[in-house]
């Protein structure tokens, strides 16, 4: 089954108002530093990126390394500034590509 | 040498704990009391518990049609929030037909054995886990209950003799820890009472979901004591005991375990 | 939150006694087979290599990891930098480094004047009893660091899960 991700971007705020993004998804995040059971090391197969954009123009990115946890969790502001879409897109090993995107109606 | 050692100081033990008290109704609680204040956060929010992707993917099986029937759970019982709130809180149940109780994984696949026609699931799959978690969701805040029939009522005795059965190479029974030490600390570490309340769990640990009987098999290897294979009558036993004792406690699933 | 009943101590040896011999497979996600960690040197120069020969000053950036970490593999990660975030003057990214995990970083976290506050929360992995640092790097070109030590005491886990 292809990855699956949980966003909560608010789908009202108030025109200037910084709302909090959360978004949680799907991955093992296989950190390449742990041995399998004949003690070679299973390979990294990690998210390296996650970016937000806001109608198109990037408001947020982050670079992951190993060290961050299974199944990976953000969270972040942004200033509600139009009304349109929020999408956040994760890549990483093995061609790992995932996206959501949600309305926001900003008065 | 270690297992000496904790052999020894469990003679100690043994002295001194009072054995075979089960904890009072009112002193009961769950995995949730014990943990952290950031654990708990992280199982309270819908977008930081990591066990709602499985409960999003159990949503999806529920609605897609599978097997030589080409039916889905959706096409049989419709909107899971109302036909499946409370159903989780009462498994395992006693299957007439089989003549044992079973629990919810095993029900499940009944379903997609007799009614879908479709290969069953196997434990632990992510699939069943998806599908066990979105089921055992409905029933979130619903007090676990146990029906109280006699057939019932057997296997919950032989749950409980598991319960509180000295075994494995540690000579413990689960009763020591969970009845009689709850109160305490492992390596620094809160143990709890051993509570069947959020299952599936998505435990830091597995960095994953995962079953009571898994839950329990981990247990089971930390006695040094044999596990039986997951989906072993044994453990549905010590499951439908586990949830008898934790009777009128809300269901928490998806939980957070550390 | 509980309160623990004090246990005697016997009790608590043969505790500690059955949970050594169970032993315990917690942290192995990023404990490295066979190969030295980060180590403070690896860190300095991975911070080095975000840095240049700017300066480095303390303030403005605070980082929050829990007291008690409950298990190394999913550790809740938080911080907040003081700035205005306006086009004149923001944060424009934040990088986080640890000591003793086999890679010295962690995440980077780029931003600007429309993320309107830096409030950034997330998960991470600790290997072992550690300083976490965060470097944040301001529009100006300037960069300020916080650190916090974190105390990982193993899972209690009686199991190989
Ligand atoms: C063709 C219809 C049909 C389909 C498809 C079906 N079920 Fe069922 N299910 C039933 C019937 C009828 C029962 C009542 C018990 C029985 O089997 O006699 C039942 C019982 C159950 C129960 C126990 C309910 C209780 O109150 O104890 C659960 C849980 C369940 N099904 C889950 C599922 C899931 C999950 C799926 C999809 C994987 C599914 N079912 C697919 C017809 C169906
Ligand atoms: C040496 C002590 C010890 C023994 C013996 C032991 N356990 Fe555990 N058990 C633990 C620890 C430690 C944990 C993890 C922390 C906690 O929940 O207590 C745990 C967790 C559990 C949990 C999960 C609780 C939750 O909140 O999800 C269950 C259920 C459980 N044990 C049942 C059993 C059963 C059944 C047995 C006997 C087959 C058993 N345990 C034997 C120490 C023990």
């Amino acid at each position: 089954m292809a990855a699956r991700a949980l966003i909560n971007v608010p789908p009202t705020a108030k025109r200037g108002e910084i709302v909090v993004i959360k978004a949680l998804i799907s991955h093992e995040m296989e950190s390449g530093f742990r041995p399998n059971a004949v003690g070679q090391l299973i390979p990294r197969n990690i998210i390296k990126e996650f970016v937000c954009t806001y109608n198109g123009v990037e408001v947020f990115r982050a670079e992951f390394f190993s060290a961050i946890s299974a199944n990976p969790f953000l969270s972040f502001t942004t200033v509600a500034t139009e009304s349109g879409t929020v999408t956040m897109t994760w890549k990483g090993d093995n061609g790992f590509f995932a996206t959501e995107s949600v309305a926001i109606a900003v008065e | 040498m270690r297992i000496g050692h904790a052999a020894a100081a469990l003679t100690i033990l043994a002295g001194i704990v009072p054995a075979g008290a089960e904890i009072a109704t009112a002193q009961r609680k769950s995995g949730y009391d014990f943990m952290a204040r950031t654990t708990q956060a992280m199982q309270d929010g819908d977008t930081s518990n990591p066990g709602m992707l499985w409960v999003l993917d159990g949503a999806a099986l529920w609605d897609r049609k599978a097997g030589a029937a080409n039916r889905s759970c959706a096409d049989c019982h419709g909107d899971a929030p109302t036909s499946m709130k409370g159903v989780a809180a009462r498994y395992p149940e006693f299957n007439a037909t089989l003549g044992r109780p079973i629990n919810i994984e095993q029900r499940i696949n009944l379903c997609r054995a007799d009614r879908q026609q479709a290969k069953p699931l196997p434990y632990e799959s992510k699939d069943l886990l998806a599908l066990t978690a979105f089921v055992a969701r409905q029933s979130r805040g619903q007090p676990i209950a146990i029906a109280e029939d006699e057939p019932t009522r057997r296997s919950v005795e032989t749950g409980r003799a598991a319960f509180v059965r000295r075994q494995g190479q540690l000579n413990l029974s689960c009763a020591q820890c969970h009845d009689d030490n709850w109160s305490g600390r492992l390596a620094g570490n809160p143990l709890t009472q051993g509570q069947p309340t959020g299952y599936p769990i998505y435990r830091l640990e597995w960095q994953s979901l995962g079953s009571l009987q898994r839950r329990l098999r981990n247990c089971l290897t930390g006695m040094r004591a044999e596990a039986p294979a997951l989906g072993a009558q044994e453990l549905v036993d010590l499951e439908l005991y586990l949830m008898s004792r934790a009777r009128g406690m809300p269901i928490e699933t998806p939980a957070v375990r550390p | 939150m509980t309160d623990h009943k004090p246990m005697v101590t016997t009790r608590r040896r043969f505790l500690l006694g059955a949970a050594g011999v169970a032993g315990g497979a917690a942290l192995m996600t990023l404990l490295p087979a066979g190969r030295a960690g980060a180590t403070p040197a690896a860190m300095q120069a991975a911070i080095k290599a975000v840095i240049g020969s700017a300066p480095m000053r303390e303030g403005r950036v605070k980082i929050e990891l829990p007291p008690l970490v409950e298990n190394g593999n999913a550790v809740p990660l938080s911080i907040a930098v003081e700035s205005p975030m306006t086009d004149a003057d923001h944060v424009k990214a934040i990088h986080i480094f640890t000591e003793k995990n086999p890679q010295p970083n962690v995440a980077s976290f780029h931003l600007g004047p429309r993320a309107g506050t830096a409030n950034i929360a997330t998960r991470m992995r600790l290997a072992d009893t550690q300083f976490v640092v965060a470097v944040a790097e301001m529009s100006d070109g300037s960069f300020w660091r916080d650190e916090i030590e974190v105390v990982v005491t193993l899972a209690a886990c009686l199991e190989e899960s």
